[in-house]
């Protein structure tokens, strides 16, 4: 079991085995088929909706959301993080504030999005860009606030100009501290994507589930959330990947710090 | 200016601008109210015990959640660490279930177990599964290994080795994974009520707005802002007390 090859295989064979163990209990009937549905119906059912344009449909509209929502925070919340992070003045003022706010649960805001907006594709926009625009912020501010003090005597040495100070020491300093803020926010922009459709009935994947848990339509269900685990699990990998690339300079041996 | 009242002039300010605008009729009242108007309902929502409620109800439900999938992720996170193939073996199984974000559980847990108590525990029970499973497998990894040498020296069986060991030497660790699930299944227990549990704070939140009460609305919100912040800092200040340095070293130190 050294190898990472034989490694993977074990565990395939082990989830194999588990869906195996599933199949067999829900074959038995011993628990209510209404709500443990076997992988075989979960996986064609599944199966079936990758040929259904309404699936697809609602798959483009959860992921449109979230992407729209992420990216704006992403960008609001950096620009703002590094406005506040580079100015101990500024943070004096702003942090207690942004500590207030930091514990306050992201799906808490929506009826008050609801009061001002509606029940539309606005208000749902507007509400997954506010929740994923905090781990952004407080990250970068983060980030951007714990420059090693030497590295700013040494932009000053060499006359950096305020923006370039930014640009070639303050920003790649706070890179893994933007990042990490970054992959939160990412998994906040998926479950708020899911509640407010739950919650407005616009169409999506988050809609899809509550209806088929109302109507009884488990396998629908089933499918439903082995599209939203997967929706997590690439949207993550992909960010990690874009992680990778932006920060190889730091694995990078002949630069070592 | 000292510090604390540069930190304050912000939200007072804000305040006042919000108090402003609503009197001068510059937003609506009926969607944004003001912060007297939040004063007022925040007294009568204490004075006929509806907080109160609420806050039980929300409370009750993310501990016993908590409780269930912490232990849970302990447990596993114990077995995972100390027998590294176990893990190599599960690790696949692990990786499928842990994307899955919380929320798309609750139309599951909603069909078993339909509405009240149990359905919210489920999925805050998931949710709080996943932290003290990775944190805790790191920490059992991370134990000096001739702790484990001395431990078989000793004859300790299995039991022996996790309790006198394994545990005390995780604990800083498991900890700080304990203070991060607290806050995630407080989160989740709202976010579950929000979407469908008619009980808690959640609900009363939805209440409030369904109702055109915005006054209303913005006290539980505050509220499960205040609680939020005050179960952290209580955390916080436990895990400094008991593990000190220790603790500091396990939330940042590898």
């Amino acid at each position: 079991m050294r190898s990472p090859l034989a490694r993977f295989v074990g565990s395939a064979v082990v989830m194999l085995a588990l869906i195996g163990l599933w199949q067999l209990g829900a074959n038995a009937g011993v628990i209510s088929p209404v709500f443990f549905p076997g992988p075989d119906r979960s996986f064609g059912t599944l199966w079936d909706q990758l040929h259904d344009a309404e699936f697809w449909h609602a798959f483009s509209e959860t992921l449109r959301r979230m992407v729209l929502g992420f990216v704006s925070a992403s960008i609001v919340g950096v620009a703002a993080g590094a406005a506040i992070g580079l100015s101990a003045n500024v943070r004096a003022y702003v942090e207690p504030t942004l500590e207030l706010i930091r514990p306050l649960p992201a799906s808490a805001v929506i009826p008050v999005f609801v009061l001002m907006i509606g029940l539309n594709e606005r208000m749902i926009i507007a509400v997954i860009a506010f929740a994923s625009l905090w781990p952004v912020l407080l990250g970068t501010v983060h980030g951007f606030k714990t420059i090693e003090p030497r590295l700013i005597e040494v932009s000053r040495m060499l006359h950096l100009t305020r923006m370039e100070l930014i640009f070639k020491i303050a920003l790649p300093n706070a890179m893994p501290d933007i990042f990490a803020g970054l992959r939160l926010a990412l998994t906040v922009s998926l479950i708020l994507a899911v509640v407010t459709e739950m919650l407005s009935g616009m169409p999506g994947l988050g809609h899809n589930i509550i209806m088929a848990a109302r109507s009884f339509r488990s396998a629908d269900l089933y499918a439903g959330i082995i599209v939203l685990g997967a929706i997590g699990y690439l949207t993550n990998v992909t960010l990690e990947r874009v992680e990778r690339h932006v920060l190889r300079w730091r694995n990078d041996p002949s630069s070592a710090a | 200016m000292p510090r604390a009242l540069k930190g304050a002039l912000l939200p007072i300010g804000l305040m006042l601008l919000w108090e402003l605008c609503a009197r001068s009729g510059f937003i609506v009242a009926e969607s944004m109210s003001n912060p007297t108007a939040i004063a007022h309902a925040a007294w009568a929502t204490v004075l006929d015990g509806s907080l109160l409620k609420a806050t039980r109800e929300t409370f009750g439900a993310a501990l016993a959640g908590m409780a269930l999938g912490a232990s849970l992720g302990i447990v596993c996170g114990i077995a995972f660490g100390l027998w590294r193939l176990l893990a190599a073996l599960m690790r696949l199984s692990t990786e499928a279930l842990r994307p899955i974000p919380s929320v798309a559980l609750i139309p599951l847990a909603l069909l078993i177990y339909g509405y009240g108590f149990r359905m919210e525990i489920a999925v805050v029970a998931f949710a709080s599964f996943w932290p003290l499973l990775i944190i805790t497998e790191n920490a059992v990894r991370g134990i000096e290994p001739r702790l484990i040498e001395v431990s078989r020296a000793l004859g300790f069986g299995v039991v022996d080795r996790v309790i006198k060991i394994v545990l005390p030497a995780a604990l800083p660790r498991v900890f700080v994974g304990l203070r991060l699930a607290a806050a995630v299944s407080l989160v989740v227990a709202v976010t579950v009520e929000i979407t469908a549990n008619p009980i808690g704070l959640g609900y009363a939140l939805i209440v409030a707005q369904e109702s055109m009460k915005p006054d209303r609305m913005f006290v539980f919100l505050i509220w499960i802002g205040f609680l939020g912040w005050l179960v952290n800092a209580v955390l916080l200040r436990a895990q400094q007390r008991w593990f000190g340095r220790m603790g500091n070293w396990a939330e940042h130190g590898r």
